[in-house]
């Protein structure tokens, strides 16, 4: 690629991804699992991106560090802007010298994410060493600095636990710590909270929050919690069969979400904050299957509103329309229907 | 754990002769000429011991081990120093000396295939995993295969009569030098022994490395090492083989522990005076003492081998380490 172009294509976002396409070719045919995924996220700034399992978070997110690439099955099309690099097209060796050093990640369970056999500290300052060339033993207080940071008491001593050792609130507090130790911009934080008890989500939470404040690194968050998102995210991206089907700020989204999915997904989370009155609406059937995407809009087979007033919805794919004034959302339906059906149905239940 | 072993072999040795209808006449008609009348033998019976209850031919045992023993066989007072582990009258010889002698040669063969196998074994296993399903990895587990089955006096045979006979490349069967005297003599010699004992242990190391690598290269903190930004060598190597390797420490302190034992097979079709050749001839001889003298130091070799197989747990994984 020519330098012209570079700066031709280059985007103004800190993280720009666009078109992104990630399949798997497995014995039973091609996953789709991300299929066409575009967003863009702003340093300081946190995206939640939510959906059921299967929906493709995890694989964008690992698309993001690269962790497909020339690996296995997968093929990962589109591009990926990182600080104005391009990081679909360049190099393995590239991508590895930007990973843990300027995009990192938080792995979901953090017993198994961690190596069993090496000491918490050593799999922090090997983190380090990577892409700093210093001596072990300044490393070493660098990593007892981060875990200090993280909340550890006695990272002194600590340092040298091993995983098991620890608890599981204090190993995620270890991962965060390893994975900040580089001081990256971009932080990955793949269902964080998912593996520990409530109480200590809300400490995991916080001080995922806290630290985004500090080094102003831009964040994004990936559960199925919305919850989590609530409480941490800027903007959402709402994951369906590969695909954005709703993309807005945190607030339009949670206030006026327009996609039915959305309103399942808000249907099905308990609120403690009100009285009891409905039951929790699950939303009804299966994740569709990868391979085999249902025809048209991915969501129709689970959708109550599919077809009503005759709208295309099992044969033409919808588009993620409105992005630019704010609010995307992938229906066919009309926007003011869909506004009518959230206020009238919807609202009133959760 | 070695006085159970001890006592076990020593019943095994001279309890079942006597099912198998073996009187204690019998056993000691191998210690006198063949012309020797019933009254001489029964005579010989006596001054051996064979007349005594097992327990006490034990105890006599144990004690040789400590302070010596003597045979008194009529003629001649033969003295077994300590520790004596019998006396072989096949020889004329106590057996511990003959084990002693011996023992550099099963070592030398021992180590330099360990060597062998355990840096061709775990290589392939671990490029076979990264590349499941290549040609690399199908020619490898093909071969792997042929040399879990072959058994060693085949491959023994057919590369002495290729390399050595034919080619002319190795030295011929019977030939070693001790490491002391000629340490390039040494290893020119056992080179094709060790190649050949290499290629059978190397096959299920293959086999067994890359199943564990298979295993652990889809864990979860292999994404992490990745994700932290390693070179791809870091975590093979590093996170990758380290977890994997545990079963194999198990394998190969069993394997290194009976080799030492005497690799029979291996010593016997290549001429190699250690442990396995003294073994066999013994056997052929049925020269019981000296078979006694190297099972108890085989299983002495396996038992350690289990300690230091334990110890080298608690170095490798830490969540074995007592707290």
């Amino acid at each position: 690629m020519s330098q012209v172009a570079i700066n031709a294509d280059t985007s103004t976002a800190f993280l720009d991804v666009r078109d992104l396409t990630v399949h798997f070719k497995t014995d039973d045919g091609l996953v789709r699992a991300v299929d066409g995924l575009s967003f863009k996220l702003e340093r300081g700034r946190t995206l939640g991106i939510v959906g059921e399992s299967g929906s493709g978070k995890s694989v964008t997110s690992l698309a993001v560090l690269g962790l497909h690439q020339g690996r296995g099955s997968a093929k990962v099309g589109g591009q990926i802007w990182l600080d104005g690099q391009e990081l679909v097209s360049s190099s393995r060796e590239e991508v590895r010298r930007l990973r843990g050093q300027k995009m990192s990640m938080i792995f979901q369970d953090p017993l198994s994410a961690m190596h069993p056999f090496y000491s918490v500290g050593a799999q922090i300052v090997e983190a380090y060493r990577v892409h700093h060339d210093v001596p072990k033993h300044v490393a070493r207080g660098r990593a007892i600095e981060m875990l200090d940071r993280v909340g550890i008491p006695q990272p002194d001593r600590r340092i040298d636990d091993y995983p098991h050792q620890f608890s599981g609130g204090m190993r995620q507090r270890a991962m965060i710590a390893m994975s900040l130790i580089c001081n990256p911009d971009l932080l990955i934080a793949d269902e964080p909270t998912t593996a520990l008890d409530v109480t200590v989500q809300a400490q995991i939470l916080d001080l995922i929050r806290d630290l985004q404040t500090e080094f102003g690194s831009a964040v994004i968050i990936i559960t199925h919690d919305l919850g989590v998102v609530a409480e941490l995210a800027d903007d959402i991206l709402v994951m369906y069969g590969g695909k954005a089907v709703e993309y807005g700020s945190a607030h339009t989204v949670f206030r006026n979400p327009e996609h039915p999915y959305t309103w399942g997904l808000l249907g099905s989370m308990p609120r403690l904050d009100r009285e009891v009155r409905d039951r929790l609406q699950p939303i009804k059937g299966t994740p569709p299957s990868l391979i085999n995407l249902p025809s048209g809009c991915s969501f129709h087979p689970r959708c109550a509103y599919a077809g009503t007033g005759g709208i295309p919805c099992r044969t033409e794919v919808p588009e993620l329309i409105g992005v630019l004034q704010g609010h995307g959302v992938a229906c066919h339906m009309p926007p003011e229907k869909r506004r009518n059906a959230f206020t009238e149905d919807i609202a009133p239940h959760l | 754990m070695l006085i159970v072993v001890s006592a076990v072999t020593f019943s095994i040795f001279f309890m079942v002769p006597r099912w198998g209808g073996a009187t204690s006449d019998t056993l000691a008609s191998r210690y006198v000429g063949k012309s020797a009348s019933a009254g001489e033998i029964h005579d010989m019976a006596k001054k051996l011991g064979f007349t005594d209850p097992l327990w006490v031919q034990y105890g006599r045992f144990l004690k040789g081990i400590v302070v010596g023993a003597d045979y008194n066989t009529g003629p001649t007072k033969v003295h077994c120093p300590a520790p004596c582990f019998g006396y072989s009258f096949i020889h004329q010889n106590p057996v511990w000396p003959e084990l002693l002698d011996r023992m550099p040669v099963t070592l030398s063969l021992a180590a330099g295939a360990a060597v062998i196998w355990l840096l061709a074994g775990i290589a392939t296993g671990v490029l076979s995993a990264l590349r499941k399903g290549s040609i690399f990895d199908r020619a490898a587990m093909g071969v792997a295969l042929a040399g879990v089955s072959l058994p060693i006096f085949f491959t023994a045979l057919l590369s002495l009569a290729i390399f050595s006979y034919t080619l002319h490349l190795t030295a011929p069967g019977g030939s070693y030098t001790p490491i002391t005297q000629n340490p390039l003599d040494w290893a020119y010699d056992l080179i094709l022994p060790w190649i050949t004992l290499a290629f059978l242990y190397a096959a299920g190391y293959a086999r067994l490395t890359r199943a564990g690598m298979l295993e652990t290269m889809s864990e979860d903190y292999i994404r992490t090492a990745r994700a932290k930004g390693l070179p791809e060598r870091t975590v093979v190597v590093k996170h990758g083989l380290r977890a994997a390797l545990t079963p194999i420490v198990t394998i190969f302190g069993l394997d290194l522990g009976l080799l030492l034992g005497g690799a029979i097979l291996t010593e016997s079709t290549y001429s190699l005076p250690g442990l396995g050749l003294y073994a066999r001839v013994a056997l052929s001889f049925q020269d019981l003492p000296a078979l006694l003298g190297v099972t108890l130091f085989g299983a002495f070799f396996v038992v350690t081998a289990n300690l230091v197989v334990d110890l080298a747990y608690a170095a490798i994984d830490p969540r074995v380490r007592l707290s």
